[in-house]
Formats: structure tokens, sequence, C-alpha cells
């Protein structure tokens, strides 16, 4: 074995290895960025302060087939008195897979008179959608639909 | 440039409960998309929706990147007495608009 052929092996291979540990970075930076249930939870966390979430009362309305994400009508309405002693104070709705895990907070109040709300949303990908409402007590109420995307919102390229 | 429909009904009982709907034209780019040459395209969304009837904020709402272009949202508020509603929408880039609708309460 000669040293010199030997060595420049192990300087080709090092250099190939750098070169393809280089290339793996912008192409992780290049993926859309994604929310992960981790984030999804953090986000609650970040309206409950770590509060009970009680599933029921909250109705979320939205198709369980999505043919274009770009566009999905979505509805919350809650199921509650909208006394000025008892209401719903506000609505706050996350998504599971989106670049960020907010969809939109809504503020309501006892003039409200009823507690519903719609709007237009996108959703990047097939996937879990929450509600949660919080009401004047101080409880959370929540209600969750699984969606599925066929073609997703967000990450296309711009012409 | 930017324009606002609002759907408030013109008259109403006292104590009914009335569907207030707006939709204000915005691109509401999310900042996640990227040009054919891989420029990313920077955020440009309306980030509050507010609505006051009489001075006083009845409705309000946090927008996020995952809200629709050209946002649509619909609430409900109780006819209480004659008066104005106005609309507010603030965003990226300075946008903020504004629209009114008024209302009789018989």
């Amino acid at each position: 074995m000669q040293q010199p052929p030997n060595s420049s092996r192990r300087q080709f291979l090092g250099l190939a290895g750098g070169a393809a540990a280089l290339g793996a970075i912008p192409v992780i930076t290049v993926r859309p960025a994604e929310a992960t249930p981790a984030m999804l939870a953090s986000a609650i966390q970040n309206v409950t302060a770590g509060a009970v979430v009680h599933t029921g009362k909250v109705k979320l309305d939205i198709p369980p087939l999505v043919e274009n994400g770009n566009t999905v009508p979505m509805m919350v309405t809650v199921a509650h008195p909208m006394a000025p002693e008892d209401h719903v104070r506000s609505i706050h709705v996350f998504n599971e897979k989106n670049p960020q895990p907010n969809i939109a907070n809504f503020y309501l109040g006892p003039h409200s008179g009823r507690a519903q709300v719609s709007t237009r949303i996108r959703l990047a990908d097939s996937q879990k959608i929450v509600a949660i409402a919080k009401l004047s007590d101080g409880s959370f109420w929540s209600a969750s639909v699984d969606v599925v995307v066929t073609l997703a919102a967000c990450t296309e390229e711009v012409i | 440039m930017a324009s606002a429909l609002i759907n408030v009904p013109a008259k109403a009982k006292r104590g009914d409960i009335i569907e207030i709907k707006t939709l204000m034209s915005h691109i509401m780019e999310t900042g996640y998309r990227h040009t054919t040459t891989g420029e990313a395209v920077p955020r440009n969304i309306i980030t509050s929706f507010t609505c006051r009837f009489n001075g006083n904020e009845i409705f309000r709402a946090d927008l996020f990147p995952a809200i629709a272009a050209n946002p649509f949202i619909t609430f409900f508020t109780t006819a209480a007495e004659s008066g104005k509603f106005e609309f507010e929408w603030t965003g990226d880039k300075g946008f903020s608009e504004t629209a009114s609708a008024s209302i009789t309460v018989e």
C-alpha cells in the first residue's frame, strides 16, 4: 500500500461527505415549514394557560372532504346562552399541519346574542382542526374535526 | 384599491339577533410561498378586524395567514338601538381600511 493514493482517497471521501452534508441543509430549509402536533399543543396552551379543556358545547362545521385547500368554509357555533353574567368570551381556531398552528381568534360579548362565527380558511394538508371556546366563567370547551384536503394551499409557487 | 362589502339589515326589531357579513378584498399573502426562482414572497395579511357599534367594540378578530384571500367574516349581534356600525381592518405594510353601515331599530 502506498501512502499518497490512500490519503487522497480519504480526502476525496471527506470532501464528498462534506459536500453532501452542505447540500442537505438547503434541502431542509427549502421544505415548507409545518406546524407539528407539539406546536398545536403549545398554541392551545397559550390560550388556555394549562386549564382543563372540556369536550362539547362547540360545533365546528367544516366539509370533511375539501377539494381546494385555498378556500375552505368554516363555521363555529357554541351552544351556550349569551347573558351578561354567563356568555362566550372568545373562540379560538387551530390547525395541526399548516405552517402556523393558529387560524383565527374571535372575541365576543353578551351583546353578540349568538356565539356563532364563520369565515373561510386555508388548509395546507389533510389534518385536524380544533376550535376552543372560552366562557365568561373561565372554562374552556372544544371540538375537533378531521379534514381531508386534495389540493393543498400555501405552498405552491408564485408564477 | 381595497374595497369592502358589508351586509347589515337596514331595519330590525328591538332585541332581534342580527347577522353581519363582511368581506374585504385583500391578497392575504402567507409569507410561505416562493417564486419560481426560489425567493420567498413576503407576508402581507390583514392581522386584525374590529367592529364597533356607536363607538363600543362589539366584535374583534385576530387573523393569521391561514385565513383565505379576501377575508370573509360573519358574526351576530343584538339589535338594541338605532345607530352606526363601524368596521376596521388593519394589517401588514400599513394596511388600514374602514367601512360603516347604519341600522334603524324599531
